[in-house]
């Protein structure tokens, strides 16, 4: 933990931890499982909201709460960039973290797996696997998913992968 | 075509009346009539073959396999044909060992993946240039079904680790369409920590025997497993990475991230299992419980890894707990085989002399009294020093306070509220 920024390990402390060990397969253990994932998910976003620091929106598409969409953005030269941001809960959760999507910026960049899955190998699995079953899905976009932004949008952006949306209209109107 | 090269041929014929003794028109004929010949032999595709037979001649395809009953290897290779194996995973390794399963003539063979190929796929074996953008499966049962028609292929494109991926894989496994029976043995094939989980958790909920394989992200190592749900190891158990070198797991990385990859290396894996995965089916030799592969220093390190008693997967577990039920008759069922196969043969003196008076002395007696506290899951002869913990100690609960909300859709709008402002 001694590389992470303070801002990070202050709002993680933050989170509340998860106590239940189940996975979507798991029926009554998995709803008490999914109570405890909101609560994180609203204390996080709340947090985020209360210090100025939003930066995405979550919620289940599913009513079985295994799939999760929403969107997700970073700030970069004082412009906003905006991402649609999907995963599924894998049935072998919370032993397996979830696989962060961000679909449009598959192929993109080399720091991805196929289908847009950004690469948590070596930021965030082993800290995923210590603190198992204790980290949840806020846990996952706060360590896994807010470095990966801070780390590869910046990049995408100075070396025109990804254009502002301001951008891309005006050039197709020209 | 064929009419084109006729009426080519024809022309050379008139040209060769018209010009008599003209090498070069004489030429031109031998180079027009082997190409013409080459062109018929292409579209030849094998018909299926109803009985696997020894006879020896070109036209058998399965006349070197059924040889290794002649040599005394296997006793009834023909059994291959009732087998139905599951590979997750058709890439570098998966691929292959799908290409070999087939060309010793598997009965079924059930393909598991998501991906599709790629020209980075081409440093590998098995996939072809022309089948860029085709699912892996699809594009392995295209080639697998012209290699050897017998084999039954199925080809699911699906990602295991998603809840209805993962169901489709366990009905998959499950169903006895194949002779009335289900699959016999899954190789795992697959390239990263999550999808080995999956087929791990699948397996022991199934009490399905399975094998591991896996090459490292410098391509110059490998292994495979072979996993019995409460007999062995499972793979939350004990990951086989840290088992070898002391790695975590979980920090591998996948092949889309630029790992390395060799077609030999691969190749070797596939091989290994395939090989492993044919004495288990057919009953010869010896089946390895894990086999490494180095490939720097040719070092091939084998050992038995015995089930975690606090193992975090619980279908593992109650694996566990069956397989040491069972304890008892397993010992009666051996010792029967061991009476059975001491009393047909002869016995007869070793040694016709014994000058020294030397005899062999069982050595049980001499054991039971230091070994009074018997555990199972160490090897004879070794005593746990400390007192062995069943479980995890379970953390204090503390009671969530009355005022938290505690139901799953005022949680659900409360989240809502928030993304909505």
């Amino acid at each position: 933990m001694e590389t992470w920024d303070p801002n990070t390990k202050s709002a993680l402390t933050q989170i509340p931890l998860l106590t239940t060990r189940a996975g979507p397969r798991d029926g009554a253990a998995w709803t008490q499982r999914l109570k405890e994932e909101y609560r994180a998910l609203i204390a996080y976003t709340a947090m985020n909201k209360s210090n100025d620091n939003d930066w995405f929106r979550i919620s289940a598409s599913d009513a079985a709460g295994t799939r999760w969409t929403g969107k997700c953005w970073y700030v970069h030269n004082l412009r906003r960039y905006e991402f649609d941001l999907q995963f599924d809960v894998p049935v072998t959760y919370p032993s397996t973290a979830p696989e962060i999507e961000l679909p449009q910026l598959d192929g993109k960049t080399h720091k991805m797996y196929r289908g847009g899955k950004i690469c948590l190998t070596v930021h965030f699995k082993p800290l995923w696997a210590k603190n198992c079953p204790r980290f949840g899905l806020a846990h996952a976009l706060c360590l896994g998913l807010a470095p990966w932004l801070a780390a590869e949008v910046p990049v995408l952006v100075d070396s025109g992968m990804v254009k502002h949306k301001d951008d891309t209209a005006s050039s197709a109107e020209s | 075509m064929e009419e084109e090269m006729k009426a080519m041929l024809d022309q050379i014929e008139s040209l060769k009346h018209s010009l008599p003794n003209n090498t070069a028109i004489a030429d031109l004929q031998r180079h027009a009539e082997r190409i013409a010949g080459l062109e018929k032999c292409v579209p030849t595709r094998r018909s299926k073959v109803k009985d696997m037979s020894a006879e020896v001649v070109d036209s058998n395809p399965y006349s070197r396999l059924m040889a290794l009953q002649r040599m005394g290897i296997v006793h009834n290779y023909e059994r291959i044909r009732d087998f139905s194996v599951a590979i997750v995973g058709i890439g570098g390794v998966g691929s292959v060992a799908a290409e070999m399963l087939t060309r010793c003539g598997i009965g079924r063979l059930l393909l598991y993946d998501y991906d599709t190929v790629e020209l980075a796929n081409m440093n590998r074996l098995f996939f072809r240039p022309d089948q860029v953008g085709m699912t892996k499966t699809d594009a392995a049962v295209q080639t697998l079904k012209d290699i050897n028609p017998d084999v039954v292929l199925e080809s699911y494109s699906l990602n295991i680790t998603t809840v209805k991926g993962f169901e489709v894989f366990m009905e998959s496994l499950t169903n006895k369409k194949f002779h009335g029976s289900g699959v016999d043995l899954v190789l795992s094939c697959v390239d990263n920590y999550e999808a080995r989980m999956v087929v791990n958790q699948a397996c022991n909920e199934l009490k399905q025997t399975w094998m591991e394989s896996g090459v490292s992200e410098d391509a110059v190592s490998g292994h495979i497993q072979l996993l019995i749900p409460g007999e062995t190891a499972c793979f939350a158990c004990a990951p086989p990475l840290v088992v070898a070198s002391g790695v975590d797991e979980r920090t591998l990385k996948r092949e889309g991230v630029c790992a390395a990859s060799l077609p030999t290396t691969m190749g070797v894996v596939a091989g290994l299992l395939v090989q492993n995965a044919l004495k288990f089916l057919l009953n010869f030799g010896n089946v390895s419980p894990y086999l490494g592969y180095n490939a720097l220093k040719d070092y091939f390190p084998t050992m038995e890894m015995r089930p975690n008693p606090q193992c975090s997967n619980l279908a593992c577990l109650e694996r566990q707990k069956e397989y040491d039920l069972a304890k008892p008759a397993r010992e009666a069922a051996a010792k029967a085989k061991m009476e059975a196969e001491s009393s047909s043969m002869i016995e007869y003196p070793v040694h016709i002399d014994n000058e020294w008076n030397i005899s062999v002395v069982d050595d049980m007696e001499a054991d039971i009294s230091t070994s009074s506290k018997s555990t199972v899951s160490i090897p004879d002869g070794l005593v746990h020093e400390l007192p062995s913990a069943d479980g995890f100690q379970k953390p204090a609960f503390f009671e969530e306070s009355s005022s938290t909300v505690d139901d799953l859709d005022d949680l659900k709008k409360q989240l809502e509220a928030l993304n909505a402002e």
